[in-house]
């Protein structure tokens, strides 16, 4: 149960990022919701990394010796997300002040210019 | 340590997580539902700390500091800045109309996510899966964890760092040369 419950907040978080950047006009209220997703898998992995093992560790004596790089690889990973998630929102909000200074709005249904 | 203290370090550890997990989901659900958006974005700050609260519960301490200063820290205080710089026409953030499809979309991934979890036969880290001495590594490993993390960042995933690297370098020339004036 101990795992399971990180899990499923996990989930939870996701379920509600994906509802609010998939629902949301607002350009920064959709990227507030992608943050909700990020770190719901954030979660998820580390979760992961804590509670389980890969089946390679109990077989060979190499997963053994080198015991750390099989169970920190969910907090690497995280590392990772977090530096591309931030990437991510620095680009996106600038791009969204670029759209608002050029058109006067931010929401995402007004910037629709390639669908014509 | 007596079993008595230990079973109380359990219960303490179960009440902080629960109220860690209502504040978590609690405010992430206020995130979407809220119409001020600035008032979103502090829920989503409360949201975060929630988040690196369950990094400490699961022993990545390293992460709860990675995201106290790189979210709450810089990420949230980005957000409130651009809601602040676009405001003026900001009446609340509106919904699509396709709303509903949506919502249901997500009960439905959230369900099934839910289910699968936990019906999911995990292979758990226990002292049954490992002998007595692989325990002592993995507890070493869990509780000496940022040694082990720099080491395996710069050894086994520098690649991938390197790449990470040039990928933030590339984000922020974008960012500037985007919201330069002209």
């Amino acid at each position: 149960m101990t795992l399971e419950r990180f899990l499923i907040i996990g989930a939870i978080l996701f379920a509600i990022g994906l509802y609010g950047a998939l629902s949301k006009r607002h350009a920064i209220a959709v990227l507030m919701s992608l943050e909700l997703m990020f770190n719901g898998v954030n979660l998820t992995a580390v979760a992961l990394s804590r509670y389980t093992i890969p089946a390679a560790l109990s077989q060979s004596q190499y997963a053994i010796d080198n015991a750390a790089r099989f169970i920190l690889t969910g907090q690497i990973f995280t590392i990772f997300i977090i530096t591309v998630a931030a990437a991510e929102i620095a680009l996106g909000l600038a791009i969204i002040i670029a759209i608002y200074r050029s058109r006067q709005t931010v929401l995402v249904t007004e910037a629709s210019d390639l669908r014509k | 340590m007596t079993p008595t203290s230990a079973a109380e370090n359990a219960l303490i550890t179960e009440i902080i997580f629960w109220i860690i997990a209502l504040s978590t989901v609690v405010s992430a659900i206020a995130v979407v539902q809220i119409r001020d958006l600035f008032r979103a974005a502090l829920f989503l700050i409360v949201t975060l700390l929630g988040v690196a609260g369950m990094f400490i519960l699961l022993r990545a301490e390293f992460l709860a500091g990675v995201q106290l200063m790189i979210y709450v820290g810089a990420i949230s205080v980005l957000i409130i800045f651009a809601i602040l710089m676009t405001r003026d026409i900001d009446e609340g953030s509106p919904s699509h109309s396709f709303r509903i499809p949506v919502a249901l979309i997500s009960v439905i991934f959230m369900g099934l996510a839910i289910y699968v979890v936990s019906n999911t036969d995990w292979n758990l880290l226990s002292s049954q899966a490992l002998t007595e001495d692989q325990m002592g590594d993995v507890q070493a490993i869990l509780s000496n964890g940022i040694p082990n993390l720099a080491s395996m960042l710069l050894r086994d995933f520098v690649l991938a760092f390197e790449a990470v690297s040039l990928l933030l370098l590339a984000a922020v020339l974008g960012a500037l040369a985007l919201v330069r004036g002209r």
